[in-house]
């Protein structure tokens, strides 16, 4: 039931467009940060106020919701987003990634592909690529708008100088288009590759840094990297410890005082549907 | 004042305009569909998508520039008690509302700047129709797409701008499409085709 206390998914009416217009402009220039009048939410900085704000926007009565925080539906963040919209806008809710019409993440693409008609809204805490090499905004603007990315390179060629390899792991920096460098917020670099050409629309909302940015279905998104040096996808080498899958994205649990671990896949909705259609791990029970 | 500027907005405008919405933000995302918009019933000459796509993304904040004869006092004062938008020129404009005709020339309208390229125009466009016709290319777009559009050369130059450019929204009836300065724009294959044939 709606929460009758609250216009439909919490924000007023003009906030709610001003959103919309952000998120137009962002989908019309793939990868640019637009600058957004990012409102105080019911939650800390953190806990995904761009996301949940671009859901507020895009959200309808008929959607189905879904929620995952590093991959899982059952985190406390991704609980609490998930109950905040059941309340506010009436919504269904699901754990499902292909019952969902909307899914809001923070730092996973999962592991099912998307289809059209779904819009992925990602959760991100620093929207500037650039933001660590360069603090000033007024400069990384500058940069983005003369499209001066030779620093980015620098940094990946540091990290090759002193790793032997490009050990950058998550918020692996990606050139869309041919033309903006963007941060695809705080993924692992194995979720890279899905940020391209998929079917359905990305969303990208960072409420504390005021910026919303896009990523139109079927766009180019290229991980940057070097010729001697390509991209590669990483992921811990060991299959799921619950359903067995090779091809999914890792959690390391330490499991006893004696350095005992398991890997299981951080994707929950992913990992329990193959344990439902019998995939079987080596450490189930 | 014309007893219909008060009536023809949402009826439910929370849940309504979310649906508009949509349906415009779909429509951008995926250049070349056709989608329906509904919920509003503005008066003439603003067509139904038109106004619901204004009541969607405009209020006090968004200055509109009304073209040719849909500057009119029956759409003025629908829009002004409607979404409050101030009216201006067209250099000065977020939204302008207008037939292809009346809403050209292009240059003047606001195309953003190099470190703010958001800060553009868009471009609101009544169509007779809606339908297959130029090949467009680019992001949202799998392989190609088609769409009928009003000329060609218009966006191919407004396509060499970006990231700065316009972005088009062109509407029907209670149907819309969209055209985003990111589409590349070319003659479809069927013409390029007949016109290769002939020469």
């Amino acid at each position: 039931m709606t929460d009758q206390a609250y216009n439909f998914a919490y924000l007023d009416e003009q906030t709610k467009r001003m959103i919309r217009r952000a998120i137009l402009k962002g989908l019309a220039i793939p990868g640019y940060q637009v600058p957004f009048a990012s409102r105080e939410m019911p939650m800390p900085y953190g806990w995904g106020t761009g996301g949940v704000q671009v859901s507020a926007a895009v959200l309808t009565p008929e959607d189905t919701f879904k929620v995952i925080d590093q991959g899982a539906d059952d985190t406390t963040n991704a609980v609490s987003i998930r109950t905040f919209f059941q309340r506010t806008a009436g919504v269904a809710t699901t754990t499902s990634t292909s019952d969902a019409t909307v899914i809001q993440t923070r730092h996973r693409i999962p592991e099912e592909a998307l289809s059209e008609g779904q819009i992925l809204v990602y959760q991100v805490p620093i929207p500037e690529p650039l933001r660590f090499l360069e603090p000033r905004e007024s400069e990384t603007r500058k940069m983005h708008s003369l499209e001066e990315y030779g620093l980015m390179h620098v940094k990946l060629y540091e990290d090759i100088s002193r790793h032997g390899h490009i050990a950058t792991s998550y918020a692996y920096p990606v050139k869309v288009e041919g033309r903006y460098v963007m941060d695809p917020s705080p993924i692992p670099k194995f979720d890279n590759p899905k940020l391209g050409d998929m079917a359905a629309i990305q969303l990208f909302g960072a409420g504390r840094e005021q910026r919303i940015y896009a990523l139109p279905p079927y766009t180019q998104v290229v991980s940057l990297d070097f010729e001697d040096h390509p991209f590669e996808a990483s992921k811990a080498d060991h299959p799921c410890g619950m359903c067995g899958a090779t091809d999914s994205y890792l959690d390391e649990l330490i499991i006893d005082d004696a350095g005992g671990r398991m890997f299981v896949c951080s994707d929950t909705d992913y990992c329990e549907a193959r344990q439902a259609a019998g995939h079987k791990g080596k450490d189930a029970a | 004042m014309q007893a219909n500027t008060l009536s023809g907005g949402f009826a439910d405008p929370a849940t309504q305009s979310a649906h508009a919405f949509r349906s415009v933000m779909e429509a951008m995302a995926r250049p070349g569909t056709i989608q329906d918009i509904h919920g509003v019933a503005p008066p003439a000459p603003l067509s139904p998508a038109m106004g619901a796509v204004l009541l969607t993304l405009c209020d006090t904040e968004t200055p509109v520039y009304l073209a040719g004869d849909m500057d009119c006092e029956a759409a003025r004062a629908w829009l002004a008690f409607h979404t409050g938008a101030p009216f201006v020129g067209p250099a000065h404009c977020m939204f302008a509302v207008g037939k292809w005709d009346t809403i050209a020339p292009l240059e003047v309208y606001p195309i953003g700047t190099s470190e703010y390229p958001d800060r553009s125009a868009t471009l609101i466009v009544e169509c007779s129709e809606l339908a297959a016709g130029a090949t467009l290319t680019g992001p949202g777009i799998k392989d190609q797409a088609t769409l009928s559009l009003p000329e060609l050369e218009a966006f191919q130059a407004n396509r060499t701008l970006f990231p700065l450019g316009l972005d088009f929204i062109f509407t029907c009836g209670e149907r819309l499409a969209a055209l985003p300065r990111s589409t590349e724009v070319s003659r479809s294959s069927s013409e390029a085709i007949a016109q290769a044939g002939a020469s």
